[in-house]
């Protein structure tokens, strides 16, 4: 097993919002986590990534059978989690290569492997950035500084190919991108899903995972799973609301 | 690639002021204390003609006349001058005239500090000289120089042997009287650089200086002073150091730079004086007058400056732009952390037509620091069509610091152009979990953002600087956040 949450309670500014949340997923598989607004998906994501401020009062995140609760953001993230964000930030005045290698080495440093020179993350980067259209251009501006919507979530996708996490979680991904985009961005998920490597996908619509199919999907509600099932789910889900759903699941 | 650098800097370094140490040196001082005849002690060993005397006589008698200023955002108990030592040199009899004649020892500390005087292993381009406590130990490549005409030595050395220059300039950029720190300098500089590029020539390579403080209780007061002539070009560094004291240490200098018709000086500093410990203790009071003299029609002297040392700094690198069309720029990063306060920023005179300057300045503030921007832009009657450009933003570390922007505008021109913008940012808790996200660890991370916010000014400074300064901005903000 992968990623093995049990019964996962997390408390931000006092106020609890995962309230016993239990899921296991394994290596090779892709799992959707849907939900209504406020029902705890970004905070599950957070959670995950250790950010400060979410406080785990009682569970635990085991990965790859190791126990993340009282690690650090950036050891999770040199042990290979990574998180796309709904909300990529912007970095004035820090180049977006510069941003890139300067990860990249962090993390390389951090498990003990030597580290990439310029050209080596140049090249690396180039491979990667070609099918995702990711331009020269934009690497040499600032991190995300006055990049459309489509842009931040394509070079979020560009970073996990580059760091080639194990465990990928995508929070909201498709928020805020015309098909086109959308299409793009799916493209690049779905070339990264590999035997080795899990992902949780975090989503509002079912329509991203018409391009990204799940092997599971499982539905958020106030804090909790509550209904599991297979990809079909998101159809359903779709179809009858999430009200309905979660009333039918009480 | 930069944050890399600072990383791998920031990890060779092991600690958090590298150059605190101090050598073991045989010195010799003035008496303790200031007097006419602390004056005279400081002339009889230099050598220097009765003018030079005569100078620095009148210069003493004045700062008795003087008070010291208390308009500066800046507190600090009062100076006792009377119970310092205004001139320390290593016992090495004789001015060496070659490097193999310098005491080995004090080779030896500029290694340590990564400043390696011999010729060889300099970075090709560089000319060095160095300035320990109040002398000038080497200079470098003074016979390449030479070739070109271009005149670099220290200034003790100019006074001798170049007495035309230094009398027709000395002062002439920075009045005697100018103000009580200058004054003071005036009186009992010394060492420093002297500088002189004839017409229309480029100097060959960058020419830098590096001020080492070691004596313990002593004052240093350098006097550097440029004069590029028409036509020519010639960019100047200076760094400096300290060792770790308890006590402060008083750090007054005088910097005047003279561009003629058509020149252009770039003058950038990268000061790293030890900035006392996390509790305040100790450091290097800096109380330091910069001035250039955009002299002839079509001159340009551009100050770039990191200031990350010091207990205090107080310091405002200006531009008097003379001549027409003449272009002053300062661009400006200062960094306080701990218990730092710095009180900086620059004057822009504009006398002459067509005059432009530009005042880029960055400041950041960490622990219970404070950081003020101060700043003059003045437009004389005569001084038809002055452009001004000036931006101020202030980067905030934690809630206990403090940043302030001061500017004073005094236009009396109709037709000048002034624009003014300012703005004051925290790093955000979002900003560093991203990069945390993405594995760069908080001191990494909060480098690379500092050395993004000051980007625009990096790129100011000589590709060797860059590097170092680089590396500074993230020593310097250790242990400002978590």
């Amino acid at each position: 097993m992968m990623l093995e949450i049990k019964n996962l309670h997390v408390t931000v500014d006092g106020k609890e919002i995962l309230k016993g949340l239990s899921l296991s997923v394994n290596a090779g598989e892709m799992h959707a986590i849907m939900g209504p607004n406020g029902s705890g998906k970004s905070t599950l994501s957070y959670a995950l990534a250790g950010r400060d401020g979410y406080e785990i009062t009682n569970g635990r995140i085991l990965y790859n059978g190791e126990d993340l609760t009282a690690m650090k953001p950036e050891e999770r993230a040199a042990k290979g989690i990574f998180l796309a964000m709904q909300y990529p930030v912007e970095i004035p005045g820090v180049t977006t290569m510069n941003f890139l290698k300067t990860a990249l080495n962090a993390q390389r440093r951090a498990r003990g492997e030597s580290e990439y020179d310029a050209v080596t993350v140049l090249k690396r980067v180039r491979e990667k950035a070609g099918l995702l259209k990711v331009s020269e251009e934009m690497l040499k501006r600032a991190l995300n500084v006055g990049f459309s919507g489509g842009e931040k979530k394509r070079l979020e996708i560009l970073q996990m190919a580059l760091f080639e996490p194990s465990l990928a979680i995508l929070d909201e991904t498709d928020s805020g991108l015309d098909i086109d985009a959308l299409k793009l961005v799916a493209e690049g998920v779905n070339a990264l899903r590999s035997p080795e490597r899990a992902m949780l996908v975090i989503t509002h619509y079912q329509r991203l995972l018409d391009y990204v199919v799940p092997d599971r999907v499982h539905v958020l509600s106030a804090g909790r799973i509550v209904r599991e099932g297979g990809k079909e789910l998101a159809k359903e889900l779709e179809a009858k609301g999430y009200e309905q759903i979660v009333k039918d699941a009480a | 690639m930069a944050a890399v650098e600072t990383r791998e800097k920031i990890a060779a370094l092991g600690e958090k002021y590298k150059y605190g140490f101090t050598t073991d040196i045989e010195m010799e001082r003035a008496p303790r204390g200031l007097s006419e005849n602390t004056v005279r002690f400081i002339s009889a060993k230099k050598g220097e003609p009765e003018w030079m005397l005569e100078w620095r006589l009148s210069a003493y008698r004045r700062w008795r006349e003087m008070t010291e200023p208390n308009w500066a955002r800046v507190h600090y108990p009062k100076i006792d001058y009377e119970n310092a030592y205004y001139y320390a040199a290593p016992k090495t009899g004789a001015t060496p005239k070659s490097l193999d004649e310098v005491d080995p020892k004090l080779l030896e500390t500029y290694e340590k500090l990564g400043i390696p005087l011999h010729e060889q292993k300099l970075l090709a381009g560089v000319a060095v000289d160095a300035v320990f406590d109040s002398v000038s130990v080497a200079t470098t490549f003074k016979e390449k120089l030479g070739e070109a005409g271009v005149i670099f030595c220290p200034i003790s050395e100019a006074i001798r042997n170049h007495p035309e220059l230094v009398r027709k300039y000395l002062g002439s950029v920075v009045p005697v009287s100018d103000n009580f720190f200058a004054t003071l300098n005036s009186a009992v500089f010394s060492d420093g650089s002297f500088v002189y590029v004839p017409k229309d020539v480029r100097c060959p390579m960058e020419l830098s200086t590096y001020f080492r403080i070691n004596a313990s209780e002593t004052g240093q007061f350098e006097r550097t002073l440029i004069i590029a002539d028409e036509g020519a070009y010639v960019s100047y560094l200076e760094g400096c150091t300290a060792p770790k004291r308890d006590e402060n240490q008083l750090h007054a200098a005088v910097v005047e730079l003279v561009a003629l018709e058509g020149a252009e000086i770039k003058y950038s500093t990268v000061q790293n004086w030890y900035p006392g410990d996390e509790e305040g203790k100790g450091g290097i009071y800096n109380f330091v007058t910069k001035r250039g003299d955009c002299r002839g029609n079509r001159s340009k002297i551009s100050w770039t400056q990191v200031e990350t040392g010091s207990a205090i700094t107080w310091k405002y690198p200006s531009c008097i732009l003379r001549g027409d069309d003449s272009v002053g720029e300062f661009y400006s990063i200062a960094i306080a952390n701990h218990f730092q306060q710095a009180d900086t920023g620059t004057k822009m005179h504009h006398l002459g037509k067509n005059t432009r300057s530009r005042i880029i300045s960055k400041g950041i503030s960490a622990g219970r620091a404070q950081n003020t921007y101060r700043g003059l832009v003045s437009v004389h009657p005569r001084a038809a069509n002055a452009r001004n450009y000036t931006q101020c933003d202030s980067l905030l570390i934690g809630g206990e610091c403090g940043a302030h922007t001061i500017p004073y505008i005094e236009s009396r021109n109709k037709s000048a152009r002034i624009e003014h913008e300012a703005t004051t940012s925290k790093i955000a808790e979002d900003q560093l979990f991203y990069c945390l996200q993405r594995g760069i660890p908080q001191e990494e991370a909060v480098a690379l953002i500092v050395n993004g916010f000051c980007r625009e000014v990096l790129q100011q400074l000589p590709m060797e600087f860059a590097v170092e300064a680089q590396k500074l901005v993230g020593i310097s903000l250790e242990g400002s956040v978590g």
